[in-house]
């Protein structure tokens, strides 16, 4: 019983962690129209800049929560750039903007390992999270049920934002329908970059707080990339509620699969997500995207 | 115009034949024979790739994994104890009919659907070769003994296999050529370029492309099989995203949709590889800030660049307008 409860709780915590992952690609995706391959590295980077910062740098030890803001704002601004300077130059150039996102992530990973070297590293949990809730007989991480926490107030706010405010209404016109977007005074190449940004900092924000959990490791990047892809085909691209209900069931397929059926886990992750493209190619909750 | 340019073409390809097939002679050293059959099997791979990505403009970022799926067959065959006949005839018919299923769940969509399908699957492969340790040993990967000998030929020898590795790089392009001269290639490049006009004029656009695969997947498996005798061992790492990245970048590096791009891209690929990881390792990098350089600057890849420059050159005229982009 115990083993089950324990199971469904890490299902849901690395679901959120994943929601954090993939609601930036999903939108990313819904409004760019391209899967940003460099998701990974952006998650994989955020975590390696967090967990520098709190162990620290030139001698200041950051705060855990300090680290992950300042590792967020300057992954974001990354993404940013890498929107303003690569993907800039090639536009409604679908295809050569996958392969430039290809190349970029082979280049972070790349600087990644000469920078932090091949060794994991490992995150402490911030204080005061440490210890375990108690519930009957069983112990819970704190640390595991304030990530599903956080995820909930992340997922509150992206959808206030998309939702409630001036910024969300133009993002949704462009993803909806980007030429009209464009038509009625939208600057809908701004809001590339804007989104782009948002999304990096959101994988940077998973990858730090998923650092305690998951350490940090070369890799990581190719491990949790393909994990956002399953999500999105499951949930359906630029959609909010796609995103959330399509990693909470990837959390709990990847946790039960790794559990029960070790050598075959990869493969169980994949085949609702195949099934998925079988039967409704666009996805959950997603709209045909032309 | 072309005719007149038939006798100097013919020529260059014999020569172009004639120094390949002199290769060991002129090129003293067992390495460098082995890094020239490197060049050709991974050739192979491109063109196979070249099929989807050229000429069906479709771009697959999965192929590898099809590529070691053939190797692995090679290697469980063999480790099986089967003789190497029955284990390339089993090899071959695992890479085409993983193709197949490929196709079959990829076809669906096109363009970036078609990526992240391919993408997926790959990725899929790649576990189960990673994770599924009973049948693939894992990370440790299964090694191959022996090199086949056929009709006392020995393979083991470096030269040998560098000129069977040439058969079958030269059966491969002649193979390419034939498909690209032929009816079907014409039909592909159709569905390429119009696919509903093509669908319209009664043409299986679907079953066109589905061949497609099958012949990528063949010529895939080809490669897979000499790759895995060539190392005599396939772990996991040959499947990943990085090996799928590398071969398409062979074909856009050398120019997707050319008989003769992807063969450049791939001597490119696999010489700059051999040489720089020779001074240092950080060969990802360089080869993610190649991609990056070569999607902005050189679209159309290396082979339609510099024959456009040397059309410029010859005929001192102006070449045909760069398409018009977009405003973002």
């Amino acid at each position: 019983m115990n083993f089950w409860l324990v199971l469904t709780v890490n299902s849901i915590t690395f679901g959120g962690l994943l929601f954090l992952l993939s609601a930036g690609f999903s939108l990313i995706f819904g409004l760019m129209r391209i899967p940003n391959l460099t998701h990974g590295s952006l998650f994989m980077l955020g975590a390696y800049v967090g967990a520098t910062f709190t162990v620290g740098l030139l001698g200041f030890k950051l705060n855990f929560w300090l680290a992950a803001i300042l590792a967020t704002l300057a992954v974001a601004a990354i993404g940013a750039l890498a929107e303003r300077l690569l993907l800039r130059r090639l536009p409604g150039d679908q295809l050569a903007q996958v392969l430039v996102t290809l190349g970029l992530s082979f280049m972070a990973a790349d600087l990644c390992l000469m920078l932090w070297g091949g060794d994991p590293l490992n995150v402490t949990t911030p204080d005061g999270l440490g210890g375990f809730v108690r519930v009957g007989t069983v112990a819970f991480p704190m640390y595991r049920l304030a990530i599903i926490a956080i995820a909930i107030v992340v997922a509150v706010g992206l959808w206030l934002l998309l939702d409630r405010t001036r910024l969300g209404a133009m993002i949704r016109a462009g993803v909806d329908d980007p030429d009209m977007a464009r038509v009625v005074g939208i600057r809908v190449s701004q809001l590339f970059t804007i989104v782009f940004a948002l999304g990096a900092g959101l994988a940077a924000f998973a990858g730090i707080i998923g650092g305690p959990i998951l350490s940090v490791y070369p890799g990581l990047d190719q491990d949790m990339l393909p994990l956002a892809l399953v999500v999105v085909i499951l949930g359906g691209t630029g959609s909010l509620l796609g995103s959330f209900v399509g990693s909470i069931i990837v959390g709990f397929i990847y946790n039960f699969g790794q559990a029960l059926l070790p050598e075959l886990a990869y493969f169980v992750l994949f085949m609702p997500m195949l099934l998925v493209l079988l039967l409704r190619p666009q996805g959950l909750f997603g709209r045909q995207i032309p | 115009m072309m005719g007149n340019f038939l006798t100097p073409r013919c020529l260059a390809i014999a020569v172009a034949i004639a120094l390949l097939a002199a290769l060991p002679a002129w090129m003293n050293g067992v390495y460098y024979v082995n890094v020239a059959s490197q060049i050709l099997f991974y050739a192979v791979f491109a063109l196979g790739l070249n099929v989807l990505v050229g000429y069906a403009g479709l771009t697959s970022l999965g192929h590898a994994a099809l590529f070691g799926v053939a190797a692995y067959a090679t290697a469980y065959m063999l480790q099986l104890g089967y003789g190497h006949t029955e284990s390339i005839l089993v090899a071959l018919l695992v890479g085409v009919a993983s193709m197949a299923v490929y196709a079959v769940l990829s076809l669906r969509s096109t363009g970036i659907g078609f990526i992240m399908i391919t993408l997926a699957l790959g990725e899929i492969l790649w576990g189960l070769a990673y994770r599924w340790i009973s049948l693939t040993g894992g990370d440790n990967g299964i090694n191959v003994p022996k090199r086949p000998a056929p009709f006392g030929f020995a393979m083991s020898n470096a030269t040998n296999f560098y000129y069977v590795t040439l058969i079958v790089f030269l059966l491969s392009v002649i193979a390419m050529a034939i498909f690209v001269r032929s009816p079907f290639g014409a039909a592909l490049r159709g569905t390429r370029d119009q696919p509903r006009r093509m669908n319209a004029l009664g043409y299986h656009v679907w079953l066109i492309r589905f061949y497609a695969c099958l012949f990528s997947g063949l010529l895939t498996a080809v490669s897979g099989i000499l790759f895995v005798y060539y190392t005599q061992f396939i772990s996991p790492q040959t499947l990943a995203l990085t090996s799928s990245a590398e071969v398409l970048l062979m074909v856009i590096a050398g120019g997707p949709g050319t008989l003769l791009g992807p063969i450049v891209g791939a001597g490119l690929v696999v010489i700059v590889k051999t040489v720089v990881s020779g001074f240092i390792e950080r060969w990802n990098f360089l080869l993610g800030a190649i991609f990056v350089a070569i999607v902005i600057l050189m679209p159309d890849g290396l082979v339609p660049g510099t024959t456009r420059l040397w059309r410029r050159f010859i005929r001192k005229r102006p070449p045909a307008p760069a398409k018009t982009e977009a405003a973002p």
